[in-house]
């Protein structure tokens, strides 16, 4: 076992990848001789070449665009969107060519792109570079949608995504690269899509969480230990495919169920997670499912405003001290 | 690698261009009843007058070599070789359809004849022109791509994008302008900035280009022959303005409130196959009763697909999600 960072357990996926199939191209703004706009490609360039890692310029339709053709012709791109806000330049090619090309063509094209991009907020960017769209890509069928939360998933999604042939946005937490954790050493170590991932175990309570906000619910977790609290975690991992059996089978255990995300809770992906978990384990619910997402607002630059949108452990507290008295 | 030379065209590929203009124009005659009584739904929308363009070309490119075309799209696939069963069965929305009844009117495909579709979001489809280039360029493969779009599509930032990549990438593309002056019901002079000397404005993104006449067979199909060689050589793009016109209304739906009589009646002696039949009958290439038998075999052909189409299977609902992913 090997302890990485999850920005290193991207970066030697990738290079797997580059070593593996020639097929295998990188290209995004700005990944190559500036390293990446976040470090996950540093050194590529020198290493691969420019025929293969690609700088682009800033220009999301048209190189989003070719990335899906060159996937249609043989190619297996991975495309970086720098953040996920400029992927809405490229929605265009993402929702209505790359999720629909299979279907339309039936089944003549297809379009195995990876998409790489970065969500989140909490860094002090203000309301166009800290949003989460992530749940909304997910709703649309004909895309796939990872959001490592560790190392280990991050290594083993990246490595499942490279053996699909489907459109894959792979979503990036902007303050999660720094996470460490232990890697299998074991190469073939891959982790399924549509399987989540408990990552605490625990009797009394089900929280629910993606991305960063798996963090925060383990956070919880631990503050509702000295309450004699015994939280479980659980990691969707990815949201499309979604895995609901496993978020069922631990709220008949727990009794209840908090969802927590930090996009906007109105119209939030993990509202329909909670609805899915109320609809097949209703008749063992002590309560309502609970749903924890972002204040309605466009996130405010101020430190003081910021922290004040997107959820954090307290907010968890507070919800299950005042829903279930625990 | 087969490349074409502009020599002398033999008599008989002329009469091979007349009779698959005279199959597009019977094709689309066809459709339009069809639509009326209900057979065909959705957005139907006509080639009728810009027939040589699509077979022009057609006549100048090899068989690897991709075409992605936009919505108005039946002459392009007529003219590339699909079968004219299934592309009448899609437009009906059956099981024998090119897309199986998934795709309709504007999304038309074929893999086999490396035509990537039939794309309906106005502009949308270049940057995939540019993807299917680079993977050719990568995969060393020695195909070029063209891409049929609109003067509707020159306004679109994907245009501007697509042409900036292909140029700052050297791609081999083809880029086909049918200028036939309305993006829908508004006239060019009241959409694009860029003066009447359309093609130009490629020169700022330095990608020679140039003029045809789109309603002469011939000009396209020479114009085309010399394009394609260029592209090949440089391995660099290629802007190619063919100025049409289209006889009938944007779609089916259109009451052409917004051109009068006179403007269509004025271009009306312009129409593409009677200016070819006129050119075979003064040549000498053809007799009227030669005409009339090439005019009988396409209406043959035409009715032979109808009755396939009418005659083919509804799409089984049992497979109502397949193809969604790969």
């Amino acid at each position: 076992m090997a302890e990485l960072t999850l920005r290193d357990a991207i970066s030697l996926g990738l290079r797997e990848a580059m070593d593996n199939d020639p097929r295998v191209i990188i290209m995004g703004e700005d990944v190559g001789a500036y390293n990446g706009a976040y470090v996950v490609t540093k050194g590529f360039l020198e290493e691969y070449g420019e025929s293969r890692i690609i700088d682009t310029p800033i220009s999301e339709a048209g190189f989003v665009g070719a990335g899906i053709g060159a996937a249609m012709a043989g190619l297996k791109p991975v495309v970086e969107i720098m953040t996920i806000n400029f992927s809405l330049m490229a929605s265009d090619q993402i929702i209505n060519n790359a999720a629909k090309i299979h279907y339309m063509s039936g089944g003549q094209y297809s379009a195995p792109i990876i998409i790489r991009t970065v969500t989140g907020g909490g860094a002090g960017l203000a309301a166009t570079h800290s949003q989460s769209f992530e749940g909304f890509y997910a709703t649309i069928p004909g895309l796939k949608v990872l959001t490592p939360a560790f190392p280990d998933d991050a290594l083993g999604l990246l490595r499942t995504a490279f053996k699909d042939n489907n459109p894959i946005l792979y979503c990036e937490h902007a303050l999660l690269y720094n996470v460490r954790g232990e890697i299998p050493d074991d190469s073939s170590f891959e982790v399924p899509f549509g399987k989540a991932k408990t990552r605490r175990n625990g009797s009394d309570i089900t929280l629910v969480g993606y991305g960063r906000s798996v963090h925060t619910a383990l956070l919880a977790a631990e503050k509702l230990q000295e309450r004699n609290v015994d939280a479980e975690v659980i990691d969707l991992r990815t949201l499309r495919p979604l895995d609901i059996q496993t978020l069922i089978e631990s709220t008949q255990k727990t009794h209840r169920c908090v969802v927590i995300e930090e996009t906007w809770a109105t119209g939030g992906f993990g509202s329909y997670v909670a609805y899915e978990i109320q609809k097949n384990a209703f008749d063992d619910l002590d309560g309502p499912v609970l749903h924890i997402g972002g204040l309605d607002v466009p996130a405010p630059y101020a430190r003081n405003l910021e922290i004040m949108t997107i959820p954090n452990e307290q907010w968890i507290l507070d919800a299950v001290e005042k829903e279930f008295g625990l | 690698m087969q490349v074409l030379e502009k020599t002398e065209i033999q008599p008989s590929e002329l009469l091979n261009l007349y009779r698959d203009m005279k199959i597009i124009r019977l094709f689309e005659e066809k459709c339009s009843q069809l639509y009326m009584q209900g057979k065909i739904r959705g957005f139907l929308h006509l080639y009728i007058g810009e027939e040589a363009i699509a077979v022009g070309l057609a006549s100048a490119l090899n068989e690897d070599d991709h075409i992605i075309t936009h919505y108005r799209d039946h002459g392009h696939a007529l003219a590339r070789g699909l079968e004219p069963r299934a592309i009448m069965a899609e437009l009906c929305g059956k099981a024998t359809g090119t897309s199986f009844g998934r795709g309709g009117s504007m999304h038309i495909f074929d893999a086999s004849k490396n035509f990537a579709g039939g794309h309906a979001i106005v502009g949308g489809h270049l940057p995939l022109a540019a993807g299917l280039a680079l993977a050719a360029k990568q995969l060393n493969e020695d195909r070029i791509v063209v891409c049929f779009f609109g003067d509707g599509a020159l306004n679109q930032g994907e245009f501007h994008e697509t042409m900036n990549l292909a140029s700052v990438w050297k791609l081999p593309v083809l880029f086909f302008l049918e200028n036939n002056f309305y993006g829908m019901g508004s006239h060019i002079d009241r959409t694009f900035a860029g003066g009447s000397k359309v093609h130009t404005i490629a020169d700022r993104y330095k990608i020679p280009n140039s003029r045809i006449d789109g309603m002469d067979v011939l000009a396209v199909r020479e114009a085309s022959i010399d394009a394609i060689a260029k592209i090949r050589k440089t391995s660099k793009p290629y802007l190619l303005e063919a100025v049409t016109y289209r006889f009938q209304g944007h779609s089916m739906a259109d009451p052409v409130t917004y051109r009068d009589r006179d403007e269509v009646d004025k271009w009306r002696p312009r129409d593409p196959i009677a200016l070819l039949k006129e050119m075979l009958l003064e040549a000498g290439h053809a007799s009227e009763k030669l005409i009339g038998r090439l005019d009988e075999e396409a209406n043959l052909t035409v009715e032979d697909a109808t009755q396939f189409a009418e005659s083919s299977p509804d799409p089984d609902p049992n497979d109502l999600t397949k193809n969604i992913y790969a």
